[in-house]
């Protein structure tokens, strides 16, 4: 655990931030570094001005077409060119998934897909913006790396550790600006592809989160158990794939056992992918809270989108409660 | 022979008689894979055979011997299920073993029924139609952007030009201005299930290309004199070019040609050698 962390605990919280906003910013640095280094555009929004402006032969927009966008960017990426593909994860994860999964991860290209609009973060644009299936349908592409960042602080450090990654990444952001998870005093903190970051320790129980609310409810949950006599570790997994499986294990091994959090259906995201390592390598307890196997059915913000569907710090408390108990209880959604 | 065309340029220097006799090789080596243990898609192989020989044979700048030369023109196999044509072209013009032509499908082989990366002159490995042209787009936009001189040829079949991703290829080529890039359509008329205009309609089709953004030219698929010629220009106009080329399905072996049922085939021992009869004989 960073000291830093422990510090920040008592400053004030930092100002909420868009992960979104700080890629562009990381991207436009990278790009600046290293001519290789290209923003293919679909009529995203907010990519078009500083890059065309400054980086004209660094940018393309290949407008509202994602088989198309996945495609070229492979066939860039097979020159040496290192594109990063920006579209929303509904489209990427599906709409083009082909084309990826072909053309890309076959290919083991080094192309970076940076999705924005991930999980729920679409909010009230509805289930045509939601991509609750997005991590499942990735992580079994082969050779695919994929990561969600926690915080934007997070999203710059994801983002330049991923550039020069051999073969093709999958970024998940989200939309509008989250609360952040790490201090400022973080901004330049070590970023590993891989390894989970211990945000919080206890030894009673470990919460395994990744993304935005989900690992601002995992802390919030582990402050409310704290309350209750019940120490939590927090893990960030920030990486999906490859999952850190020896921090699972660890986890399995000194506490009751594990919670997961995702922005993502209970159905073949993180959850899945920690009980599938944990009953491999050390079998314990995963209870999963992520979003029910249903589409939403009315406008809200993200995180009350969120709660409707059974992702809260309440759900989170429950499933840890029910782990340290020990009792067989079924998932919070199973 | 060499023939002169009033709209296309001269056949002048197209060594027509040599390309045929590779053609007849590259058929013959189809014939003995639809004649493997796994078959082959003999009709569409049959049809773009001459395209392909053009191409090798004539119009690409590539060596054999360093597949991944960096000055070379990339080709790209948009129909994949043409694989037995492609490899056959291929291993005529030095990029594999003809003895390898053998394991097409085997399990000791690397020859997949669809081409893959592990074939020395394949750049991408396609199959799932209607990707190449964009994978084209990517490469020309690559030498563009770098000033160099890298031509881009895809080989699109007719049937696949039905699949949405095509046409999101062809806007975006145009658009970017991508005049080093030149569509090969193996217009054989045929799919799968019939006559490409009774199953769904393509024709008016130079006009659709057109409205596009391309140059678009219907040139015969089986013509050398005509074909070179046609693969050799780049206009150079800011625009990609696009070539209907008027083939056969089944192309070389009479009672296979215009027939739905040469789509695919696994031959068997008397098929093959009827077929092979027929080959050599109109040949």
């Amino acid at each position: 655990m960073s000291g830093a962390l422990v510090a920040a605990a008592q400053a004030p919280a930092p100002a909420p931030a868009s992960d979104r906003a700080a890629y562009r910013e990381t991207l436009l640095e990278l790009a600046r570094a290293d001519g290789r280094i290209w923003c293919v555009d679909s009529d995203m929004g907010g990519l078009e001005k500083q890059f065309e402006a400054e980086l004209p032969d660094q940018y393309v927009d290949l407008g509202i077409a994602e088989a198309n966008l996945m495609s070229v960017s492979a066939a860039l990426a097979s020159t040496g060119i290192l594109p990063f593909v920006n579209t929303m994860a509904a489209f990427a994860s599906a709409r083009a998934l082909e084309q990826v999964k072909v053309d890309i991860a076959y290919h083991a290209l080094q192309v970076r897909i940076v999705a924005t609009h991930s999980g729920f973060s679409a909010a009230h644009l509805g289930p045509t913006h939601h991509a609750q299936q997005d991590l499942a349908v990735m992580r079994t592409l082969p050779g695919m790396t994929v990561m969600t960042p926690a915080d934007a602080g997070e999203t710059a450090r994801m983002v330049r550790a991923a550039a020069y990654l051999p073969g093709p990444v999958y970024i998940r952001l989200g939309r509008a600006e989250t609360d952040p998870v790490y201090p400022d005093a973080d901004a330049d903190a070590e970023f590993t592809v891989g390894r989970a970051v211990e945000l919080r320790a206890g030894g009673d129980v470990t919460i395994v989160a990744a993304g935005s609310y989900p690992v601002l409810f995992a802390l919030e949950a582990a402050e409310t158990l704290a309350a209750r006599g019940v120490e939590a570790t927090v893990l960030n997994m920030h990486t999906i794939k490859p999952l850190d499986v020896p921090a699972l294990v660890r986890a399995a091994a000194t506490t009751a056992g594990i919670v997961t959090v995702e922005d993502h259906s209970l159905l073949g995201g993180l959850g899945s992918a920690v009980a599938e390592a944990t009953s491999l390598h050390h079998p314990t307890r995963v209870l999963r809270v992520g979003t029910a196997d249903a589409f939403c059915a009315r406008p809200g913000t993200h995180r009350e989108q969120l709660e409707v569907a059974g992702v809260s710090p309440d759900r989170v408390v429950a499933a840890a409660r029910a782990v340290v108990r020990g009792r067989q209880e079924k998932d919070i959604h199973a | 022979m060499t023939v002169q065309t009033a709209e296309a340029p001269t056949g002048a220097g197209v060594d027509v008689v040599g390309l045929e006799r590779r053609a007849l090789a590259v058929r013959e080596h189809v014939l003995a894979i639809g004649a493997g243990p796994i078959g082959t898609h003999v009709g569409g192989s049959l049809s773009a055979a001459d395209i392909l020989v053009a191409l090798y044979f004539d119009v690409l700048r590539v060596r054999p011997d360093e597949p991944r030369w960096s000055g070379r023109d990339h080709f790209l196999l948009s129909k994949g299920h043409a694989s037995a044509a492609l490899y056959s072209t291929l291993a005529e013009r030095g990029f594999l073993p003809r003895e390898e032509l053998a394991t097409y499908g085997r399990s000791e082989g690397r020859l997949m029924a669809h081409p893959t990366l592990s074939v020395p002159g394949v750049e991408f490995a396609t199959g799932s139609l209607g990707h190449g042209l964009s994978l084209g787009v990517g490469l020309a936009l690559a030498a563009r952007r770098a000033v160099l001189p890298n031509r881009v040829y895809v080989l699109l079949g007719d049937g696949e030009l039905q699949e949405g991703s095509v046409w999101e290829a062809a806007m975006s080529a145009a658009h970017l201005g991508l005049d080093n890039l030149t569509a090969v359509v193996d217009r054989n008329r045929l799919q799968i299930n019939g006559s490409t205009e009774d199953r769904m309609r393509l024709e008016p089709l130079t006009d659709k290309w057109r409205a596009f953004g391309w140059n678009a030219s219907v040139v015969d698929g089986h013509d050398f004199a005509r074909l070179v010629p046609a693969l050799r220009s780049a206009p150079g106009s800011g625009r990609p070019t696009v070539l209907v080329a008027d083939t056969v399905k089944g192309r070389g072996v009479r009672h296979l040609e215009h027939r739905k049922q040469g789509h695919f085939a696994k031959l068997s021992p008397a098929a093959y050698e009827r077929a092979l009869a027929a080959l050599r004989a109109a040949a």
